[in-house]
């Protein structure tokens, strides 16, 4: 049984770490707050911009001349799949839930003879990966000396990746990141960026039946916006995921610290007991040994 | 007058959404001004100031703005800025952070169009630097 010594200094242990959890908690909390209103902020952008393309998209459809970027390269045979998690751990499941689906999906895409190479944006994903795609990690693009992520930062993963499919290294590119609900609730979800996904829009309602004037041609305003849309995309995504991660982080170490408390409940309960039974013997010791005499 | 619900956005965020009388916006093709009532017309902008006048014959309120697209349609004007600064804010030390940042990415491109494009962005900064 453990001394009476013992059980003290776990008890400090213990406080000790509680002491750190809930630090760790309360600046994530704060970071949350701010993180949560930098992707509100950013939303409206990606809302107006889907706008617009879908408007454009629906007026170009079947247009022979649609950009690459739109159109695919016609071919599915070289995937690219872009990781997104954070550059630091304890966050609960956080990291490991985004790569748990990066992985199904490259695995799927493996089984389906398709090429895959991975590019990771934060450390945490890399190194889970690392070990079950062995080379197939191009890069990691590490964010932490990134202060806060703005546009400057999705506009140059951007165009890294956008150049590396003008070069004609992959075909399809599917990003993975982690949209924020809740704090308790964030859902990994995998997005295809390149080609363009567009979504149907209700364009021709927002027109009445009118015709657009472009300034300069169609064909130029699509070229420009396409990959600035993939740029919006990527940002959404940085910022989503920056959320999600400080909400995971906060109810991981939410929940380290309620589960310290129970810990130092429990050593405290057993450290009294210890102490009355070592008092009540030393008593019965001296009574009966009195008793003797 | 008529007023038409006006839109301004950068990636950042949401900089001016309410209704307006009239907006001048620096196409890449020439400035246009922007009425209630104005048919369908999509452009890229150059940078520029975009001028708000929010009341008849009230003082325009400027920004500055480099590069993105103005979507007009009949609900409105949208402007997507790449990057939007209120004219009030906007000092000597950004815009030489903007053509500094400009400079490097003509020169990052070989020669050709997207080089011609990327200067004439530098050339548009400078304009504008000369002008204030």
């Amino acid at each position: 049984m453990a001394s009476l010594k013992d059980l003290r200094n776990r008890i400090a242990s213990v406080k000790a770490t509680q002491k750190i959890t809930k630090a760790m908690q309360m600046v994530a909390a704060a970071k949350l707050r701010r993180a949560e209103m930098a992707a509100a902020a950013a939303s409206p952008y990606a809302e107006r911009m889907e706008r617009v393309l879908s408007n454009l998209a629906t007026s170009m459809k079947g247009a022979p001349e649609a950009p690459l970027l739109l159109s695919g390269t016609g071919s599915e045979q070289r995937h690219l799949l872009v990781v997104m998690t954070a550059d630091r751990g304890l966050a609960g499941g956080f990291n490991s839930s985004i790569a748990r689906l990066a992985r199904d999906h490259a695995r799927r895409l493996i089984a389906e003879g398709k090429d895959v190479r991975i590019l990771c944006v934060g450390r945490k994903g890399a190194d889970i990966l690392r070990r079950q795609f062995p080379g197939k990690i191009d890069d990691v693009i590490s964010l932490r000396e990134v202060k806060s992520i703005g546009f400057g930062t999705a506009d140059e993963i951007g165009a890294r990746i956008l150049s590396e499919y003008f070069e004609g290294k992959f075909d399809v590119a599917t990003m993975f990141f982690s949209k924020f609900r809740s704090v308790v609730s964030q859902i990994p979800t995998a997005q295809q960026i390149v080609p363009a996904e567009i979504p149907e829009g209700d364009g021709a309602s927002d027109l009445n039946g009118a015709i657009y004037e472009y300034e300069p041609s169609e064909e130029e305003i699509l070229e420009e916006l396409l990959p600035k849309n993939v740029k919006i995309q990527i940002l959404k995504a940085l910022l989503e995921n920056a959320a999600s991660e400080q909400g995971a982080r906060m109810s991981a170490m939410d929940n380290a610290t309620r589960n310290a408390g129970d810990m130092i409940k429990k050593l405290s309960l057993v450290y009294n007991r210890t102490r009355q039974a070592q008092i009540t013997k030393e008593l019965i010791e001296i009574i009966s040994g009195a008793e003797a005499l | 007058m008529d007023s038409f619900p006006f839109e301004l956005v950068s990636p950042e965020k949401l900089l001016i959404s309410e209704d307006v009388q009239h907006v001048v916006v620096p196409g890449v093709e020439g400035e246009f001004g922007v009425l209630a009532h104005h048919a369908p017309f999509m452009s890229t902008l150059r940078p520029g100031i975009v001028q708000v006048y929010k009341t008849e014959g009230g003082a325009p309120e400027r920004l500055f703005v480099r590069g993105g697209f103005a979507d007009v349609n009949p609900k409105g004007l949208t402007i997507l800025a790449d990057e939007a600064i209120p004219m009030s804010e906007l000092d000597a030390g950004k815009l030489e952070a903007a053509i500094a940042s400009a400079e490097s990415a003509a020169s990052a491109f070989e020669d050709g169009p997207l080089k011609i494009k990327a200067q004439s962005e530098v050339d548009q900064l400078k304009a504008l630097r000369a002008t204030l």
